[in-house]
C-alpha cells in the first residue's frame, strides 16, 4: 500500500500527540491508514515511553462500534494511552424524536425510504411503498405498502387518514389486512405490533402505546 | 409549430390504437392538420384500424435511418385532405430506433402539422421512452378495471418525471349498465386513484369493432355513442368547453365530472 492520502494526522502537543481524522473520508480508508501509519510509518514516535493520546474525528457521525474500531488499532500500540475522544454523538438517536415532513402522490411502482420518522402528506397507491426506519404517519390514503422500523425496531407504527393497504409490515412482521383485520369503521387509525402481531386501532389510542406522549386533556 | 401528443396506457389491450385513430381522424374532421406515428415497431396496427396497411411504402425505422425522407414515408388518408399516418416498421423491434431519433422525427413534424399523435406501444420499456421523446402532451388510456388503473397510475408517475406536460385521462369501455350495478369501477373511483385531469369517457359501443375491422374510424359514424365521445374529446383538445357525455349515473357523481372538467 502506497500513502499518498492525508486522512489521518498525527500532531504533537506539549503533553501527547492528538491524531486528527478525516471526517470526508469513507470510514474504512480511514481505519486502514491509521492502521498502515501505526505499523509500518511512524515506528519511531510510537516506540518510547507512554503517550497521552487525544482523538479527533471531527464532523463525522460515528456510531459506538465505529470508536470501538478506532480505539482497537490505537490499543495494538503498547505505548499510546488514549485520554480522549472526540466526535459527533450517534444520529440515530437524535433523529428518532424529529418528524421529517414530505408532500406529493406515491404512485404504482414508486418507493419512498426515509431513515428517521416521516410524516407523508398525500395518497400511496396500490403498488407504491413507502419504507422507514421510524413512524410513518400518512395524511392521505394509505393504499400501497407501507413498512416501518425496517431496520427492526418493533415499537414503530404506521398511521393514516385512510388505512387500507395492500399489505403493512413493521419491523419483520408482515400482515395482510383484508384477510387478517375484518371490516372496521373508516376514521384515522394506526397500526402497531402487540405480542409480535399486528394490530389495528384508532389514532386517539396512541396514547396508550406512546405514554410520553403529550396529551390534551381539556382546559 | 404543432403539438404533439403521445397516447398511452401502460396496459395492452385498453383501446391506445383505437383512441389514437379516433382522436386523430375527430381532429381532421375538425379542419386541423394531423399526422399519426405509430411507435409500436414489430407490432404495429395504427395503420390496419385505420385501413391504410396496403398504401405503406416506407416506415419509421426507414426514416430514422435515413432510408428515405420523412414525407416518403408519410401515407395520406383516403378520407382526409390534411391527415397522414406515419406506419410503425413490422419487422423489427423497439430498440431499432433511439429516443433521440424519434424526437427528432415529431421536431421535423410539428413544422408542418397541427397536432401529431403518437401511438405508443405497451410497457413501460424503451418502447415507451421511443414514444414519449418527442411528445408535449400526454393522453393516458385506461379502462374501468383495477389492473388497467394499476398500470396506468404507473405510467403517470413515469409520465410526471419526464418533461411531458401533466397527463389528462380517458376511460375506455365504460358500461354505464355494469356501473350502476357495482360491478364496474366508477369514473369516481377512478378519477380517486389517479387524480389527473379527465378529458373524456369513451362508452363501450361494438360499432367500435366493426369499424376498426373495416379500417374505418368510428368516429365517422355518427350514429355511434363512442363516436360523440371521440369527437367531444377532439373538442375538447381545441379548447372547447364540452361537458361530459351523460352516462344515466347517479346524479351526484356525475356533478363532481362536470366540476373536474371546469377545472381542466
Amino acid at each position: 500500500m502506497t500513502v499518498k492520502s492525508k486522512h489521518v494526522r498525527i500532531k504533537g502537543i506539549k503533553d501527547g500527540l492528538v491524531f486528527l481524522l478525516d471526517d470526508k473520508c469513507p470510514f474504512e480508508d480511514l481505519l486502514s491508514e491509521l492502521r498502515y501509519k501505526l505499523e509500518h510509518s511512524h515506528q519511531n514516535i510510537l516506540t518510547g515511553p507512554i503517550v497521552h493520546v487525544d482523538i479527533k474525528l471531527g464532523n463525522r457521525s460515528v456510531t459506538e462500534e465505529d470508536k470501538e474500531a478506532v480505539l482497537d488499532i490505537l490499543k495494538s500500540q503498547g505505548n499510546l494511552l488514549i485520554r480522549s475522544v472526540e466526535a459527533l454523538e450517534d444520529p440515530e438517536e437524535k433523529d428518532t424524536e424529529a418528524l421529517f415532513m414530505m408532500s406529493g402522490m406515491l404512485r404504482s411502482g414508486q418507493v419512498l425510504h426515509h431513515e428517521g420518522n416521516l410524516l407523508f402528506l398525500g395518497d400511496v397507491n396500490p403498488g407504491g411503498t413507502i419504507t422507514c426506519s421510524g413512524d410513518i404517519y400518512i395524511l392521505g390514503a394509505l393504499k400501497g405498502m407501507a413498512h416501518a422500523g425496517i431496520n427492526g425496531n418493533q415499537e414503530a407504527i404506521i398511521a393514516a387518514s385512510l388505512l387500507a393497504p395492500t399489505q403493512l409490515r413493521i419491523a419483520d412482521i408482515i400482515s395482510r389486512p383484508p384477510d387478517e383485520w375484518g371490516t372496521r369503521e373508516s376514521s384515522m387509525e394506526f397500526a402497531y405490533l402487540s405480542g409480535g402481531a399486528m394490530q389495528i386501532d384508532k389514532i386517539h389510542n396512541i396514547v396508550k402505546l406512546r405514554q410520553d406522549l403529550n396529551v390534551f386533556k381539556g382546559v | 409549430m404543432g403539438e404533439a401528443i403521445v397516447v398511452t396506457s401502460g396496459k395492452g389491450g385498453v383501446g391506445k390504437t383505437t383512441t389514437t385513430a379516433n382522436i386523430g381522424t375527430a381532429l381532421a374532421l375538425q379542419g386541423k392538420k394531423v399526422c399519426l406515428v405509430d411507435t409500436d415497431i414489430g407490432l404495429r396496427n395504427l395503420d390496419v384500424v385505420m385501413g391504410l396497411e396496403n398504401r405503406i411504402i416506407y416506415d419509421l425505422v426507414d426514416v430514422a435511418e435515413g432510408r428515405c425522407r420523412l414525407n416518403q414515408a408519410l401515407v395520406k388518408d383516403k378520407r382526409f385532405e390534411e391527415l397522414y399516418m406515419l406506419p410503425a416498421a413490422q419487422t423489427k423491434d423497439k430498440t431499432s430506433v433511439t429516443p433521440e431519433q424519434v424526437k427528432d422525427i415529431i421536431l421535423e413534424l410539428k413544422k408542418e402539422y397541427e397536432y401529431i399523435l403518437i401511438d405508443c406501444p405497451a410497457g413501460i420499456e424503451h418502447g415507451f421512452r421511443n414514444a414519449i421523446a418527442g411528445a408535449d402532451k400526454a393522453i393516458v388510456v385506461t379502462t374501468p378495471e383495477h389492473a388497467a388503473v394499476r398500470d396506468a397510475d404507473r405510467i403517470i408517475g413515469l409520465l410526471e418525471q419526464s418533461h411531458v406536460e401533466s397527463p389528462k385521462l380517458v376511460v375506455n369501455r365504460i358500461r354505464p349498465g355494469m356501473v350502476r350495478s357495482g360491478d364496474m369501477l366508477d369514473i369516481e373511483d377512478i378519477l380517486q386513484v389517479l387524480n389527473i385531469d379527465l378529458i373524456g369517457i369513451v362508452p363501450d359501443d361494438e360499432l367500435v369493432i366493426k369499424a376498426a375491422n373495416s379500417g374505418e374510424p368510428t368516429v365517422m359514424n355518427p350514429n355511434s355513442s363512442a363516436a360523440i365521445a371521440y369527437r367531444n374529446i377532439a373538442r375538447r383538445i381545441l379548447g372547447d368547453a364540452v361537458p361530459l357525455m351523460q352516462l344515466d349515473q347517479k346524479p351526484g357523481a356525475f356533478k363532481k365530472f362536470k366540476k373536474f372538467f371546469g377545472m381542466g
